[in-house]
């Protein structure tokens, strides 16, 4: 039967920008059940869903919009958890624009079904009423995995094994689990209370949690692999690049690693009751264009920043940043400064920052990206006040665990190399996968890497 | 969580702790140390592992209660526990053979020293030890000292116990005589740090000093605790926290130090309020 196809999303009621932009709870509020299914039905149920396909890990699209459409969430909430076991994180951080919704028939000529936002509704729904399914856990096989990092890569690897009686323990670095998701990522975007309660349902599933125990220094990789059948490595990138540029260690310039670690890890925007501080800028510059820049840039203005521009050397188009991230700091007053390129950092004589050098770009040819590379106009320089200055143009694979771990080969990055099928790495029952395999990329693509490692591992120890 | 197993008090705002660390306590080597936080709500700071105990399964921190973080690792007792103790961190010391060492600590520098210096003398190494402090009932770890060394001296910046000022003076008296010193180890403040490496620059002689600049993660991540070391900008937790003292830039470091002085204030004046309301309450029921 033709049904009228309403041609916007329907929209997401989220905090008052003026509002939220002085606080750190979350942004949108996500949808009512009436709104939820407005929603899905707009779903056009293809006989030929084009949107699987879109999706890193294939979620049956349609078949979780037609359950929610029918007022089932929680057959909704399973379906979707046959293949993607953070539906309440993905359905918040995943790129949908770029992946699912834009391979979304409706897409063509409208907007497309918002299929992340129905995502979300169903995860929290099955969570808030409390209607989580717990699987059944087969016996017991005694053999041992151990997971290095909890990042969504390495969570994904430890509910999956675990689902197969295998026993897991995560090691983690740093005190609290979650990797990115829970140091870098804001609680004004992912609230901290969801990933708890992933990591608490794994607990409840019989995973073990080794947090601050790093790997490669409390405990080798080869030391793991005489106690455990089979390690994953989820160690994420997690080595901040600077632009070596003069001025890069004056006060007030931060990585956005430690900018975004002390504000949402530490809880920084708590301080003094939170006993980390941070720089609470008035004027503060955030260099790149990312989903790291954006974050940093809308914390700054959550810490009171007057001034929070966003300096980004190629034009918006070319932004890597989701779109609603950036739709929600243009709302909230983020000053873009698109075109412009920094070129040094000027201090004061105590060692404080107090201007940013600035260089106009134009775009220039398209570069091995297919983007238009960015060329400086010369003597176009100029510059900005600033007192805290971010730098957020990206990241490396961290060494620390490579360099303590023989016979792991890497490529021309330093990331780790691995068989494209099984994710095993040149060291026999080493498994990698997520951002240390793929340099920085999406939480979705950590998880389908961390599934095909666990599928392999299973394979191989069963 | 750790358990404190042991407390002592070494001089007046130093305290030394022996905290459960099965894994750490295996592992460390002299140079290396440890990212704290003592509750929930936390600071991460870095401690050096002053000794450890592989059999008890035990290491050993000194700490000097200079803020809110220290001083409320200071207040903790035998049987509390820390919320975490992660490490161990950075790269050991190298310890090799180098023929006739000086090994200097200042302050609770000398608690770090320690462990080189211990290490250096098993290595076939004769060392001598410098180590100082403000006054008498500030000098720590005396009888450790002496039993890492062939010969230790002691230094008191107000002369009330050793040789009358600051440790660079015995090296320089040492330099002055064209002593044999192969290589010079340093750990202390900043000032005395730079100081010292002032003292061996012309001279020649290889000097190391473990820097110490405000870290968060200590794996690397965050780059909080750069350091530039010959114009090079390098990670302190990961490349370090041991360098060439010719090459430090120290100025750099002593302003990136005071970067948080106005919230430190702050946060140890409400530590400091707290203690006492606590105190007070205390004192009323
Ligand atoms: C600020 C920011 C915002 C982002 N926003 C988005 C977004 O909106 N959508 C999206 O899809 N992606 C986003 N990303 C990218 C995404 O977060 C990553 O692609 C993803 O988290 C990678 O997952 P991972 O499991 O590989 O590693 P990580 O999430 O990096 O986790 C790795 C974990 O391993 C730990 N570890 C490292 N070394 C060791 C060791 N030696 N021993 C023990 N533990 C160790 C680390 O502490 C860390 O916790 C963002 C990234 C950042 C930095
Ligand atoms: C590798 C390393 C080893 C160390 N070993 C010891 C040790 O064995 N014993 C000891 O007493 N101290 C040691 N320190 C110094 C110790 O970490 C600081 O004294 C402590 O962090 C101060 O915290 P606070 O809250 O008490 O004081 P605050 O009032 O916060 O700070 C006082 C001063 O300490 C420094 N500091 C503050 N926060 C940090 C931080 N997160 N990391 C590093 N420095 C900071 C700053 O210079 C600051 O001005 C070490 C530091 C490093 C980097
Ligand atoms: S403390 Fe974070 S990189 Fe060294």
């Amino acid at each position: 039967m033709p049904r009228e196809v309403v041609p916007t999303k329907t929209p997401m009621p989220e905090q008052d920008p003026k509002e939220r932009v002085r606080n750190f709870r979350e942004v949108p509020y996500g949808y009512t059940e009436e709104l939820a299914i407005q929603e899905a039905l707009r779903c056009l149920q293809c006989k030929k869903p084009t949107c699987i396909a879109g999706c890193p890990v294939n979620i049956d699209i349609p078949g979780f919009i037609d359950l929610v459409a029918k007022g089932d969430f929680l057959g909704a909430a399973r379906r979707i958890k046959a293949t993607n076991l953070l539906p309440a994180i993905c359905g918040r951080v995943c790129p949908q624009e770029e992946q699912c919704e834009k391979a979304c028939v409706l897409s063509k000529k409208f907007e497309s079904v918002a299929i992340g936002r129905l995502e979300r509704f169903v995860a929290d729904f099955e969570r808030e009423t409390g209607q989580i399914q717990r699987p059944a856990i087969p016996r017991r096989t005694g053999k041992k995995v151990a997971v290095v990092g909890s990042g969504p890569a390495g969570l994904t690897v430890a509910a999956d094994l675990i689902q197969q009686g295998h026993e897991v323990t995560v090691f983690e670095a740093l005190h609290a689990l979650g990797g990115v998701l829970v140091y870098g990522i804001p609680e004004f975007r992912l609230p901290k209370s969801i990933l708890e309660a992933e990591v608490n349902f794994l607990a409840s599933l019989g995973v073990q949690f080794e947090p601050s125990y790093v790997i490669g220094k409390t405990e080798t990789v080869d030391e793991l692999l005489e106690r455990f059948d089979a390690v994953f490595l989820g160690v994420g990138a997690g080595l901040p690049h600077f632009m070596r540029i003069p001025g890069e260690n004056l006060n007030g310039v931060y990585s956005a690693n430690e900018y975004l670690t002390r504000a949402n890890l530490m809880r920084a925007y708590m301080f003094p009751e939170w006993d980390t501080p941070i720089k609470k800028g008035k004027n503060v510059a955030v260099i790149g264009g990312g989903n790291t820049a954006m974050d940093a840039v809308r914390t700054a203005l959550r810490l009171g920043a007057e001034n929070a521009y966003l300096i980004y050397r190629r034009s918006r188009a070319e932004m890597p940043a989701r779109l609603e991230e950036i739709h929600h700091a243009e709302e909230e007053g983020v000053q873009f400064r698109l075109l412009e390129n920094p070129t040094r950092i000027i201090g004061d004589d105590k060692g404080w920052v107090k201007e940013i050098e600035l260089i106009s770009m134009q775009l220039g040819e398209p570069d091995e990206s297919g983007r238009r590379r960015p060329v400086p106009i010369p003597g176009s320089e100029h510059r900005l006040e600033v007192d805290t200055v971010v730098v957020a143009v990206g990241q490396g694979a961290n060494p620390l665990l490579i360099s303590t771990t023989p016979g792991l080969k890497t490529n021309r990055w330093g990331y780790l190399e691995v068989d494209p099928e099984t994710g095993e790495t040149s060291r026999e029952r080493v498994y990698a996968g997520g951002d240390i395999v793929r340099g920085g990329a999406t939480v979705i693509l950590a998880m389908g890497d961390g599934r095909r490692a666990a599928r392999a591992i299973h394979e191989r120890i069963r | 969580m750790r358990k404190i197993v042991a407390k002592e008090v070494l001089a007046p705002g130093i305290k030394k702790f022996v905290i459960e660390h099965p894994q750490i306590a295996r592992k460390r080597q002299p140079g290396q140390f440890v990212i704290v936080r003592v509750h929930p709500e936390g600071e991460r700071f870095p401690l050096t592992i002053a000794d450890a105990d592989p059999e008890r399964g035990t290491i050993t921190l000194v700490v000097q209660e200079i803020g809110h973080s220290t001083l409320e690792l200071g207040r903790k007792e035998p049987g509390d526990f820390l919320m975490d103790v992660v490490g161990p961190l950075g790269r050991p010391t190298p310890i090799r053979h180098y023929g006739r060492v000086v090994c200097m600590g200042g302050g609770v520098g000398v608690a770090e020293i320690y462990p080189v210096a211990r290490a250096l003398k098993e290595a076939g190494n004769e060392v001598v030890g410098i180590i100082g402090a403000r006054t008498r009932e500030l000098v720590i770890m005396e009888a450790e000292m002496r039993s890492a060394t062939h010969q230790l001296i002691v230094c008191t910046d107000d002369g009330s116990y050793g040789v009358h000022g600051l440790v660079t003076r015995p090296l320089q008296e040492m330099i002055d005589r064209a002593e044999r010193i192969d290589h010079v180890f340093c750990i202390g403040p900043v000032p005395m740090m730079k100081a010292v490496a002032e003292v061996t620059r012309r001279p020649g002689i290889p000097t190391s000093v473990s820097l110490n600049p405000i870290m968060v993660d200590g794996t690397g991540m965050c780059g909080a605790c750069r350091v530039t070391v010959g114009g090079v900008t390098r990670f302190a937790c990961v490349d370090g926290p041991d360098f060439d003292a010719h090459e430090v830039d120290f100025d750099e470091l002593m302003k990136r130090l005071a970067q948080y002085r106005v919230e430190e204030q702050m946060s140890l004046e409400m530590l400091r309020r707290r203690i006492e309301e606590a105190g007070l309450a205390r004192a009323a029921s």
